[in-house]
């Protein structure tokens, strides 16, 4: 489980966290869900550790990991993977080196072994047989599940996704969401995902937080989204047309 | 002030956090075949003009029938060992090194594959930066050993074929008052100048922000830095080390 307490960060005088506090489950996907410009990413840099908040803390199953000591926030770290919003693979590296980057720098197991757990990996996110491939050659939907693959390599116990479902179409953003829903439940770990589309929302929603303008205003589930109460998530929910069109019915 | 500042907090960062040796060893042999294996042709390339060019334009300025021809492969030794080989290539180096470390770091930041390090709890300044410093300063004296002797070749070649001065009198005049420590003087700056074009390209590389834009500025003002830090310190190693 990871707790945040009151998050507070500006950037010169503009205040982009307010007192933010929550709690992301073990186990189920925690959404953080906003329009562009509400602090999502910055929340979740905050929560990694690429950004050091002003204020407010991050607990990591009880281990305190804003102002931890160096040895225990890499520790942390070496628990932690991460999807980037562009997936961020290393473009010098083919798929398997890129999978097996974080075994090759953070463990010592032997490289037969590292090889099991990348086509394991690979396997797990569809793509076998795909280990010679440069990231160049891979479509946004492949690169996206390398990048999942990478991530949990490491048998890492906290998933990060960053906007996983930019720039791809419905149908291959909706196996993304899924790939990350399975993993979630069947590795048991806390992942939280940062996303703005309602089709994540609707299709893997488990625990919502609902931020606007730096502030934290609603926290949920996708049951309970469509009847917040809230204006400011109901304009963000009934946006499109067709979320409109079932709000009508 | 600030950067200078920010550069030097930069600097201080490679050493902390380290990775293993057998990680560094293996980014080190790469970043040697990157920066000093492909950087060979040109160097050698320019080397050998740099040197017949000096030799033609030293025999045209040198009209006194008192002063030997022997003096024009002197004068060629000398220009090359002290100036020519470390400085002018070092300029090339910037230009075609510095440029691509800045780039490649600068598109690293903008695709978040340094934060990808970060987040996996790798110091990426000293996991991408350090193998890249020690792979020049490894590199970039034998670029310029090689320059210097290419240069000297390229004269010998350009003065015998245009008939500017004999082999035996090239020979002779290269030999002519040797003093050692000038090739001392070229191997320090050689160390200085490979820092310097590596720390500040990685640098201006690392702190990249915004987009494909931004990438081509920093690597830019990486190697216009480069060079601007190459001629301060030319300066100040030729005042501190040739003047008694």
């Amino acid at each position: 489980m990871i707790e945040i307490n009151n998050i507070n960060k500006s950037f010169e005088s503009k205040q982009i966290l307010m007192d933010i506090n929550g709690t992301f489950e073990k186990g189920i996907p925690n959404l953080i869900i906003g329009s562009s410009g509400t602090g999502k990413s910055v929340l979740l840099k905050c929560i990694v550790g690429l950004i050091l908040p002003d204020t407010g803390t991050v607990n990591y199953d009880g281990r305190e990991f804003t102002h931890a000591s160096r040895t225990l926030k890499t520790e942390i770290r070496r628990e932690i993977g991460m999807l980037f919003q562009g997936s961020a693979l290393f473009d010098s590296k083919n798929v398997e080196q890129n999978v097996m980057f974080p075994l090759d720098v953070l463990t010592k197991i032997p490289l037969d072994e590292k090889l099991d757990r990348v086509n394991f990996c690979l396997k797990r996110v569809g793509l076998e047989n795909t280990n010679k491939l440069m990231p160049s050659e891979l479509s946004g939907g492949m690169q996206k599940r390398v990048g999942i693959a990478r991530a949990i390599v490491n048998n890492s116990n906290y998933l990060f996704c960053d906007e996983p479902n930019s720039g791809l179409d419905p149908q291959t953003a909706i196996l993304i969401d899924e790939l990350i829903q399975e993993i979630t439940v069947e590795f048991d770990i806390t992942t939280i995902v940062v996303t703005h589309d309602m089709n994540s929302v609707m299709g893997i929603g488990e625990k919502i937080m609902f931020m606007y303008k730096g502030r934290k205003l609603w926290e949920g589930n996708k049951k309970d989204i469509t009847h917040s109460g809230v204006p400011e998530l109901d304009d963000f929910v009934f946006a499109n047309k067709v979320m409109k069109s079932l709000k009508k019915q | 002030m600030k950067t200078i500042g920010k550069y030097f907090i930069f600097l201080g960062q490679l050493f902390v956090r380290r990775e293993t040796f057998s990680t560094y060893f293996h980014l080190v042999m790469e970043e040697c075949i990157q920066i000093g294996i492909n950087s060979i042709f040109l160097v050698a390339l320019v080397a050998t003009f740099m040197g017949a060019v000096t030799t033609v334009q030293t025999a045209y300025n040198l009209v006194s029938p008192l002063i030997p021809n022997y003096i024009i492969a002197t004068v060629v030794r000398d220009m090359t060992i002290l100036e020519l080989a470390p400085t002018i290539i070092g300029i090339i180096y910037a230009g075609k090194v510095g440029s691509s470390m800045a780039g490649g770091l600068g598109t690293m930041r903008i695709t978040e594959q340094i934060d990808a390090l970060e987040v996996m709890g790798i110091n990426s300044a000293s996991y991408l930066v350090l193998p890249k410093i020690i792979a020049s300063l490894l590199m970039y004296p034998m670029l310029v050993i090689l320059a210097g002797v290419l240069s000297i070749l390229g004269g010998a070649m350009a003065g015998t074929v245009t008939g500017i001065i004999t082999p035996a009198d090239y020979k002779y005049g290269i030999q002519y008052i040797f003093v050692e420590y000038m090739v001392e003087f070229a191997l320090i700056k050689s160390y200085v100048f490979a820092f310097l074009i590596a720390s500040i390209s990685s640098f201006k590389g690392y702190y990249t922000t915004g987009g494909a834009l931004e990438v081509g500025k920093a690597s830019t003002r990486a190697v216009t830095d480069s060079i601007i830090a190459i001629l301060i310190a030319d300066y100040l190693l030729a005042e501190m080390l040739l003047t008694s």
